[in-house]
Formats: structure tokens, C-alpha cells, sequence
């Protein structure tokens, strides 16, 4: 086992501010939040802030809790305990959060178009027959152009390809112009072409319209070249920061509790479970595993 | 064919086919077929129930149904929606054939509700039935955007604050309404026929919701015409008609979609063959550039 | 001996020919009906396996009155539907209910038309009353080969394919993986389908093989560990249910309010319920006895490994 003592400190995290105390760009903060299932701590203490106009991605393997922690700033899964805050809309009425799912399975015979989706973004909660709006129309041709849909816009929801579909559930999301963004590993079923362009749209998104994203994926890579923040989510546990901070052999390791190595190839990021034996940090740079060292 | 007695036939049966069209579009968009085969032939228990019990009919048919749209919204939280579906059906149909073994004058109405005498349908009937289906379609309308967002995806619908299993109920129950109103007009076994078929069509001409709506409404108007007025004059059964109509209009549709479909994913593959044909547009296609 | 048994069964049980009919046929029928069910259930069809007797029961009955033996017009019948449905595609997952009920629909139709053709409207109202309902004591005999020889082909069949079936049920696009001829399987479900219920609507009534298609099935899938047991638990609860029904309705002769005795479907259907029910609660306890056991033997791990790194 590693002699404690030896390591190095791990890069300071941000602290979160005390609860009442905000930061004028602040638009969500999660203050060790604690999500149990039976006895079984999915969450057991998260603490992380999401600012405007940052793109911050919540990394994490599968069944570490990511869905369970946007599903908890949803408001659809109650914590156990702590705090989530969110700052409200930019209107009076209009929405905080916008939700974009992972692919959604539609029925290709749906006698809906994608822009009558993205409507239902708009008032899909309300009871009584809509009247045809002229600026109802207007916001949704807007956001359209926005994500880049409006070519397809009259097609039905059923008949998107992946990309597509990815398009019209964000400008869905977007429409009521909300705040916070969340998105529930959008990459995961996309191609290699559409990965990039997604990755692209939400980081012109989030410049453009000044919002907070928080996009949850189990692969960093992707977000790399866009990703202003990470929360990286493993063992109920998060540390957050940038991706230099927090993506390292010795925060990591503290966070599994085991020995993982982080190793870099080019501009890409892998995180290793530990092989066993600990030969030590590069004297370079501490913290990071280069191939081709020994 | 248009005179005396057909009048209140006509007026009742296009009442019927309005309000099954518009409900037919949840059913079709929902995949809820089963439920609206089930809950009529639930009712028809119910209609069992009353003369045992000497009530109205009507009271029977729509305490069965109603009683039979609760129990699939309740059973489908522990099951799947379609076993939770025949589970009710078998229990309402057990407890219908108790109450049949134990009411002897109720036989010769069986035939009429199972299969529907809409030929010689009385005044009296209109009343109810226009009440009836002005419920439902209130509460289709009413409903009409978070039920539409809800069974384009549930999902959606709870992050928006809709409760899926509201809106399931809530259509459950309109479904129970479209029943007890249809049900001695065009029976038990085939008012599903026209909440199944005339949709179906109709989505595949269109991709816009409201009109597919008015397209339900529209091919389900148009079927019982034709359903009663061939029936009128070969006096071959009105349900006989409506099931090989539905079924016509359902494969019209089909072939409709697919040759739409042919044409146009042809025009995809060229589509997408040129942007391959072409240079990739940027260069981090190599390689994503260092991180922040 | 006799002392025991005879609160619950009423004198004369075990003599009664139309009893012992009634046991055989019921109890072949449910048997094939559960192995048949656990498989429908875990590929989503039960409305198809409803829509199917519905239809042969409707239209074979009506078939029969035309001139056809009844057997040939129940099968028959399930056979074009399930034909029909095989057709127009009603296994793949998408469409499927829309399917399903416009099969339904044109057939029920065709259906109401046979049963017009036949000019006596009391038997026009028996007729449909038994095809809903059944008339499980007036089973003619000479049926029971035919149903034995029958069920004992599907069954036969259904344990021969047994596990390409099962692993297309639960993963479609897997068993196409491994070279499995899905769309073969699909028709291989349908057909089996079709003659489980055709024979259960023959006998006990379209709504009793609706029944003992899906109660047992469905209950099987959550008690059973693994999937083989599932088919043995389903022909279990299934024929349990139908012989203590069976007793149940014998016994029932006396009882009010008409003295013709309740029906057997109306018990069948009832303790197939009672089983589903039961074999719910049976696995959420289950459930949550497995849960507290692993909680206890993780904190007991979780004991041990901060002892051990000290």
C-alpha cells in the first residue's frame, strides 16, 4: 500500500460557497448532496457549482450516479440530503433548467414534425387547445436555426437519424430560454461526425446564449477541446475543477480509493484501473503518466 | 335509406365515429389497441351486472369500463401494460359470465352488444350518447398538449412536469367514456375498430398532429357511411363492414408510408454519398486539439 | 380419508363423466397454454394471443354452424389469423399493437358475417356465449384425442425450440447475432400460439385461454429463478388452477342464487388471479430478503477491508 505521507496534495479544489452566499454568474450549485437507494449510497456527498457561459462536463462510468444526479436537479428524485439551488429563469415564468434525454425511441409513423416538438417545449404542460401564435411560431423557427434543424424541421420525429434527433430534443430544451442546460450523455449514440458537430453546437450555445451546461458522459475525450469545467463522479463521490486539476493520478486514486493511472496519448485522456504495484509519478510533471517513459 | 328511423341511425353513428376518431389518435399514438379491445368487452360485463342488479344499463356499462380503466392504470404500475391489460380483461369477463349464469332474461341482448345494432338504434339513445361523446372530446381537448407531449415520450413529459401515469389514466378513462357511449351503438367487439383503423390511415398522410386528427375523424365518419349504407342494402352486419373497411384504409396507409419512404431514403443515400464524396470540412477530424 | 376430503369435494366428483372430460381437456389445454403463455408474456404479445382467440373462437364457432367439424374451424381459423399477423408483422416490436387490432378488427368482422349467415338467432346468442364463455362440462368426448394429440405437438415442438426461442424472446437482435433465424421463430411463436388458443377457445372459452395464457405465464416469469423453471411453473399454476376450479364449480351446484351451479370459467379466471397476485407478493419478498442479506454482508466486507488496511 502507498505510504500516505509520501503523496502529494491533491490540487485544490474550489470550495462552494457557504449556502445563501451566491456568485453573481452562479446558476446552479449542488452542496454535498446525498442520494441513497435502500442502503446503498448512490450519491454520498457532492459538492460542485455550474457558472453561465461555462461548459462543465460530469464525467463518470456508467452506474456511477450521473443520471441520478441530474434526475436530482430535475427535481424528479428526492435527496436524502443536502442542497441543490438554482437560479431562477431569466423571465418571470420561464423555465430554469432545460432537459436534453439520451436518444429517445419514437415511433417512426408519429404524425409529429420535430418542430412540433420543439413547440411542446414551449407550453407542453399547459391544459386547453392552443391558438396558432405567430410568436410561438417565431421562437420555435428561431431556436431551430439556433441548433441547426430548420432543414428538417417539417420532417416527422420518428424519421431523424441520431444527430438529428439530438438537434431538435436541444432546441427543445432551449426554447423557453433557460439557464442551465443538463444533457444526458448526448455523444453516446452518435457517430464520430455528429459527436463532433453536437460537441461544437453546445459550446457555440453556450458562448452565444451565456448559459450553464452540464453535459454527463462516461467518455471525457469527446469533450476535451470544449470543456471549460469537469466534475468527475466515481464512488458517490465528485471533485471538480478543470480538467488539469482534477484529472490526475493522485486526485483519482484518492477518489476510487484505489490506484488508477492517468495516461495521456496525444491530446487524449485515459483513465486506468491500477495494474497493483505503485512505481511513482513522472519527475516531470507529477501526477501524470506519459507512454514511452520507461 | 335517409328517411324516418335511419335519421336517428345516421346522426348516431356519425356521432360515434367523431368521437372515435379523435380518440383513435391516442390509441394509435399510445399503442393502446389492447386497452380499447379490452375495456369495451369489460363493460359488456357491466351491462351483465345491471340487470342482475335491475339498474339502467348504461349505469352498468359505464361502472365496468370506468372500473376496468382504474385497474389497468393500477395493475401497470407492478406489471407490464399489456399483461396488467389481459389480467383486467379476463377478471371483468370471469366476473360477467358469473352475472350472466345467474340472469336469465339479459341473453338475447348479448348479440346487440357484442356486435352492434346501429339499424333501428332508438331516439331516446341520442341524448346520452351526444353527452357522452361531448365528455370525451372535452377531455381530449382539454388534455390535448400535455397528453400529446406524454405519449410522444414520457420522459419529456415528467421533466416538463407532466405525470405519465396521469395522462395514462386520464386516457384510460376517456377510452372508458368512448366505450360506454359506442358500445350498444356498434358493440362491443368492433367500437375498437374504429378507434384503430381510421388513424392509423390517417397518420400516414400526414405529418402535422392536428391533422392527422382531423384525418382520424374524417376516414372514421366516412367508414360507418359506407358501413351502413352498404349494410342497408345487403343486410350483411354493420360490424362486418367497418373491420374490412378499417383493415382497407389501414393497408392504403401502409402502402402509402412505404412508397412515400422508398422515394425519399433514395433521395437520403444520394444525399449523403455527396458529403462523403467531398473533403472532411474541418481538420480536427485528425485529432481533438489539447484540452483548456 | 373420506372424512377429510369430503367438505371439499362434493359426492359423486370423481365418477362424474363430463367431470373427468372437463379435467382432461381443461388440464391438456392448460398445460400447452402455459408453456405457450410464459413465452408470450416474455415477448410482449398478449394482446396478440388475446386477438387470436377472439378470432377463432368467434369465427370457428361460426364455421361449425355452417358445416365444419369444430376442432378444423378453431385451428383453421387461428391459423389465417395468425397468418395474417405473421404478415402484416406483428412481432416486431414497432407496430405491433396497431397490427394486432386491425387483424382483430377484420376478423371479429368476418366473424359477425359467418355468424349472421346462420339464419336461428337462438343459436346465434348461444353460439356467441359459448365462444366467449365456454362450456367446459359439455365437452363432447370424442374431442379428447384431438386435443391430446394436438397440445402434445406444440408442446413437443415448443420444447424442441426451446432454446432459440427463449433467447429470441428475451433478445431478438442477439439471437440474430449468434445466427438464430428470428423471423422463423416469430412464425414458430404465432403458430403455437394459434393453436394453444384455438384449442383452449374449442373447450373452456376464448376468455379462459386468455387467462391461461397470460396469469400463469406471467406469474411463472417473477417466481422462477431461471427460465426453464418458468414453463414447468406456468404448466403448474396453470392446471392447478383449472382442476381446483373444476371442483370448485362441481361444488357450486347447490349454491344460490339459481342452483345451476357458477360457472367454471368465473373460478378458473379467479384463482389465476389469486396466483398472479400471490406470486407477486412471493417475489418482492423475496426481493427484499435478498437485499437485507447483501446489505448485512456488505458491511460486514466493508468491516473487514478498513480493518485490514489499519
Amino acid at each position: 500500500m502507498p505510504d500516505d505521507a509520501a503523496q502529494p496534495e491533491p490540487a485544490a479544489q474550489p470550495e462552494p460557497p457557504a449556502p445563501g452566499e451566491s456568485q453573481p454568474d452562479q446558476v446552479l450549485a449542488v452542496d454535498r448532496l446525498e442520494v441513497r437507494f435502500g442502503d446503498r449510497a448512490v450519491l454520498d456527498g457532492v459538492s460542485f457549482i455550474v457558472r453561465a457561459g461555462e461548459l462543465t462536463g460530469l464525467i463518470g462510468s456508467n452506474g456511477a450516479g450521473k443520471t441520478t444526479l441530474l434526475r436530482s436537479i430535475l427535481g424528479l428524485q428526492v435527496p436524502g440530503s443536502g442542497t441543490i439551488t438554482v437560479a431562477p429563469g431569466v423571465r418571470g415564468h420561464g423555465a430554469s433548467i432545460g432537459y436534453v434525454p439520451q436518444k429517445i425511441a419514437l415511433d417512426p409513423d408519429l404524425p409529429v414534425r420535430a418542430r412540433d416538438l420543439v413547440a411542446l417545449g414551449i407550453d407542453g404542460h399547459r391544459l386547453g387547445i392552443p391558438l396558432p401564435s405567430r410568436s410561438r411560431r417565431a421562437m420555435v423557427d428561431e431556436v431551430l436555426a439556433s441548433v441547426g434543424a430548420t432543414a428538417f424541421a417539417d420532417a416527422r420525429v420518428g424519421h431523424l437519424s441520431g444527430g438529428e434527433q439530438q438537434r431538435v430534443l436541444i432546441a427543445h430544451a432551449l426554447v423557453r430560454q433557460p439557464r442551465l442546460l443538463l444533457l444526458d450523455e448526448p455523444l453516446a449514440n452518435l457517430d464520430l461526425r455528429s459527436e463532433f458537430e453536437v460537441v461544437q453546437l453546445l459550446d457555440q450555445l453556450t458562448r452565444d446564449r451565456s448559459i450553464a451546461v452540464l453535459i454527463s458522459a462516461h467518455d471525457m475525450n469527446p469533450l476535451l477541446p470544449v470543456m471549460d469545467r469537469i466534475v468527475y463522479l466515481a464512488e458517490g463521490r465528485a471533485v471538480s475543477g478543470t480538467t488539469d486539476e482534477v484529472v490526475r493520478t493522485e486526485v483519482l486514486s484518492e477518489l476510487y480509493g484505489q490506484h488508477v493511472d492517468v495516461i495521456r496519448v496525444h491530446d487524449r485522456i485515459l483513465v486506468a484501473a491500477g495494474g497493483g504495484h505503485d512505481s511513482g509519478p513522472s519527475p516531470d510533471e507529477p501526477g501524470v503518466w506519459t507512454i514511452g517513459e520507461h | 335509406m335517409f328517411s324516418g328511423f335511419m335519421v336517428t341511425t345516421w346522426v348516431v353513428a356519425t356521432v360515434v365515429a367523431v368521437v372515435a376518431g379523435v380518440v383513435g389518435f391516442f390509441v394509435v399514438a399510445r399503442g393502446s389497441a389492447f386497452a380499447a379491445h379490452a375495456l369495451p368487452l369489460g363493460a359488456f360485463s357491466g351491462a351483465a351486472a345491471a340487470a342482475l342488479a335491475g339498474v339502467s344499463t348504461l349505469v352498468g356499462l359505464v361502472g365496468f369500463s370506468v372500473l376496468g380503466a382504474v385497474g389497468i392504470s393500477r395493475l401497470s404500475h407492478r406489471a407490464r401494460r399489456d399483461v396488467a391489460t389481459a389480467l383486467v380483461l379476463v377478471v371483468l369477463l370471469g366476473l360477467g359470465a358469473l352475472f350472466l349464469s345467474m340472469t336469465s332474461e339479459y341473453a338475447p341482448e348479448i348479440y346487440s352488444l357484442l356486435f352492434g345494432e346501429v339499424i333501428g338504434v332508438s331516439t331516446s339513445s341520442i341524448t346520452p350518447i351526444a353527452v357522452l361523446g361531448a365528455i370525451c372530446v372535452v377531455m381530449v381537448a382539454v388534455a390535448w398538449r400535455p397528453l400529446l407531449l406524454s405519449s410522444i415520450s414520457p420522459e419529456l413529459g415528467e421533466v416538463a412536469g407532466v405525470s405519465s401515469g396521469r395522462m395514462e389514466l386520464w386516457f384510460l378513462l376517456v377510452l372508458a367514456a368512448v366505450t360506454a357511449m359506442a358500445l350498444p351503438v356498434v358493440g362491443a367487439l368492433l367500437v375498437f375498430s374504429l378507434m384503430v383503423g381510421p388513424p392509423a390511415a390517417a397518420r400516414s398522410f400526414t405529418s402535422k398532429p392536428h391533422v392527422a386528427l382531423a384525418g382520424s375523424v374524417l376516414v372514421a365518419v366516412v367508414t360507418v357511411w359506407a358501413a351502413i349504407a352498404v349494410s342497408y342494402q345487403t343486410n350483411w352486419p354493420v360490424g362486418f363492414f367497418v373491420g374490412i373497411i378499417g383493415a382497407g384504409a389501414y393497408f392504403v396507409g401502409r402502402s402509402w408510408s412505404w412508397w412515400v419512404q422508398t422515394g425519399r431514403s433514395g433521395w437520403r443515400l444520394r444525399r449523403g454519398a455527396a458529403l462523403r464524396d467531398g473533403r472532411p470540412r474541418t481538420a480536427s477530424l485528425r485529432g481533438a486539439p489539447a484540452p483548456r | 380419508m373420506h372424512a377429510a376430503f369430503g367438505w371439499l369435494v362434493e359426492p359423486g366428483f370423481f365418477s362424474s363423466a363430463p367431470v373427468r372430460t372437463a379435467a382432461l381437456v381443461g388440464g391438456v389445454a392448460a398445460v400447452v397454454s402455459g408453456i405457450v403463455g410464459a413465452f408470450t408474456v416474455m415477448r410482449g404479445q398478449s394482446f396478440a394471443g388475446h386477438a387470436l382467440a377472439d378470432v377463432s373462437a368467434a369465427g370457428g364457432s361460426a364455421a361449425f354452424l355452417i358445416g365444419i367439424s369444430p376442432l378444423l374451424g378453431f385451428v383453421g381459423m387461428a391459423g389465417l389469423a395468425a397468418g395474417g399477423m405473421e404478415a402484416v408483422g406483428v412481432e416486431r416490436a414497432r407496430g405491433r399493437d396497431l397490427a394486432t387490432g386491425i387483424v382483430l378488427g377484420a376478423g371479429l368482422g368476418l366473424a359477425a358475417l359467418l355468424l349472421y349467415f346462420d339464419s336461428t338467432s337462438t343459436s346465434t346468442t348461444g353460439a356467441a356465449i359459448s365462444v366467449l364463455f365456454g362450456s367446459m362440462f359439455a365437452i363432447a368426448p370424442s374431442i379428447i384425442p384431438w386435443a391430446a394429440g394436438l397440445s402434445a405437438l406444440v408442446a413437443l415442438a415448443v420444447l424442441l425450440a426451446y432454446r432459440p426461442l427463449l433467447l429470441s424472446s428475451l433478445d431478438p437482435d442477439l439471437a440474430a447475432v449468434r445466427g438464430v433465424r428470428v423471423r422463423v421463430f416469430e412464425t414458430l411463436h404465432l403458430l403455437a400460439l394459434a393453436a394453444a388458443v384455438a384449442l383452449s377457445a374449442l373447450t373452456i372459452g376464448a376468455i379462459l385461454s386468455t387467462a391461461l395464457l397470460v396469469g400463469p405465464g406471467a406469474a411463472a416469469l417473477r417466481v422462477a429463478r431461471r427460465p426453464g423453471w418458468s414453463l414447468v411453473w406456468a404448466a403448474g399454476i396453470g392446471l392447478g388452477c383449472t382442476w381446483l376450479g373444476i371442483l370448485l364449480a362441481y361444488d357450486s351446484y347447490d349454491w344460490p342464487p339459481g342452483h345451476r351451479g357458477w360457472p367454471v370459467s368465473f373460478f378458473i379466471v379467479a384463482l389465476v388471479f389469486v396466483a398472479y397476485v400471490a406470486g407477486g407478493i412471493f417475489h418482492r419478498v423475496r426481493r427484499d430478503r435478498r437485499d437485507h442479506r447483501d446489505r448485512r454482508g456488505t458491511s460486514a466486507r466493508q468491516a473487514h477491508a478498513t480493518a485490514g488496511s489499519a
